[in-house]
């Protein structure tokens, strides 16, 4: 075809966009994932059964806090890596974890030695990781969906941006359901969870993010 | 861009067909052969239509239409499984990419300097483009050096408050 003939037919296809198209698209998978991921806790896992005492203390928002904080910037650095030209910054990337790994040490150094072993594994730290991992893939696939949708010059990178929000928003949604309280338990296996979405994430985007 | 995301048909197309001229240089600059870059002019045009809500109007047009351009040509690279090496006497037209790449900053920078009155456009493409002294500015538009430097700073405060604005 005509290059001409093809400006004609885009031109004439000059639908209006609206300036917050992409945020929507974005908005729109994250979600429809996230809702399918919390029902999926509920159905599979549930809720733990102390919520109501654990809430009372802080071990019970300490997890809700680092997840949230990962997902807030996984989630810039989505939204930017999916608009051309728009530059990520690395500035507050590692915050969080630094955060956690502090809290980590103080309450490590406050418990007798006999108890470090329970700190750094807790009841559930063979099953944690796989947990987030499996709650964040509906959350990983309605990404993948608005990203395809928008235009990630960098698959790889996009992608393990969109893992590591799907993988701290399915640590968000998993802990509802987990019992653990100590900040070493949370800084290592959450975090093992996280990154694991987000290197899978990577592999992923490298091939299903072109366009 | 902002006319065409609202609808404009007939400043889209004026967009369109300026950016298939400046496509067209880029690619065939950068293939050997000119069908190709032809195929990748109209797939950019494709992409950028499709794709251009990624647009934000609050960063550089040129950097978004810039990504895109680099991206389809990458992913042309990649499916034809070529390398990108580069002979020795090619590195001239390198260089001259970069200029270009430069000449596109000042497309943009051209379309600010367009809002302000004359006199004040000139003075600053004098001092701060072409790179004259306050005196030598001074002496060609037969203005005092003062007069010279405070239009500059107005001038420059002007673009600042535009580019802020996002009147572009």
């Amino acid at each position: 075809m005509k290059t001409d003939a093809l400006i004609e037919r885009l031109a004439a296809d000059a639908a209006p966009v609206r300036r917050s198209a992409a945020a929507r698209t974005l908005a729109l998978g994250l979600g429809v994932g996230a809702f399918v991921s919390a029902a999926a806790m509920l159905a599979w896992i549930g809720i733990r059964a102390d919520s109501a005492t654990a809430m009372a203390g802080w071990p019970y928002w300490m997890k809700f806090a680092y997840t949230l904080a990962v997902a807030l910037i996984a989630l810039g650095a989505v939204e930017r890596l999916a608009r051309p030209g728009a530059r990520a910054r690395a500035a507050w990337q590692s915050l969080p974890l630094g955060a956690m790994a502090l809290g980590a040490l103080v309450q490590w150094l406050a418990t007798p030695d006999a108890e470090h072993m329970h700190l750094l594994l807790g009841v559930s730290h063979t099953v944690c990781p796989w947990r987030i991992v499996a709650l964040a893939m509906p959350v990983f696939a309605g990404l993948l969906w608005s990203l395809r949708r928008l235009a990630p010059t960098r698959p790889a990178v996009a992608g393990a941006a969109a893992g590591v929000l799907a993988g701290a928003a399915g640590a968000w949604i998993y802990a509802f359901a987990c019992a653990e309280s100590s900040v070493a338990f949370v800084a290592v296996w959450y975090t093992a969870g996280i990154a694991l979405t987000g290197l899978l994430g990577a592999l992923i985007g490298r091939w299903a993010l072109r366009w | 861009m902002l006319a065409a995301s609202q609808g404009d048909g007939a400043a889209y197309r004026a967009l369109l067909a300026a950016l298939a001229s400046h496509l067209r240089a880029y690619y065939a600059r950068r293939l050997a052969r000119s069908a190709d870059a032809e195929d990748l002019v109209q797939e950019t045009l494709i992409a950028i239509h499709v794709k251009r809500a990624t647009y934000d109007p609050a960063l550089p047009f040129t950097a978004w239409l810039h990504a895109i351009a680099r991206y389809k040509l990458i992913d042309h690279f990649r499916r034809s499984r070529l390398r990108r090496t580069l002979p020795l006497e090619d590195a001239a037209s390198v260089v001259a990419e970069e200029r270009t790449e430069a000449a596109e900053a000042a497309r943009d920078v051209e379309r600010l300097l367009a809002a302000l009155p004359e006199a004040r456009r000139n003075l600053i493409r004098h001092v701060k483009l072409e790179g004259l002294s306050t005196a030598e500015a001074a002496a060609k538009t037969g203005l005092s050096e003062s007069a010279v430097k405070v239009g500059v700073h107005r001038g420059l405060k002007k673009l600042a408050r535009m580019i802020r604005e996002g009147t572009r």
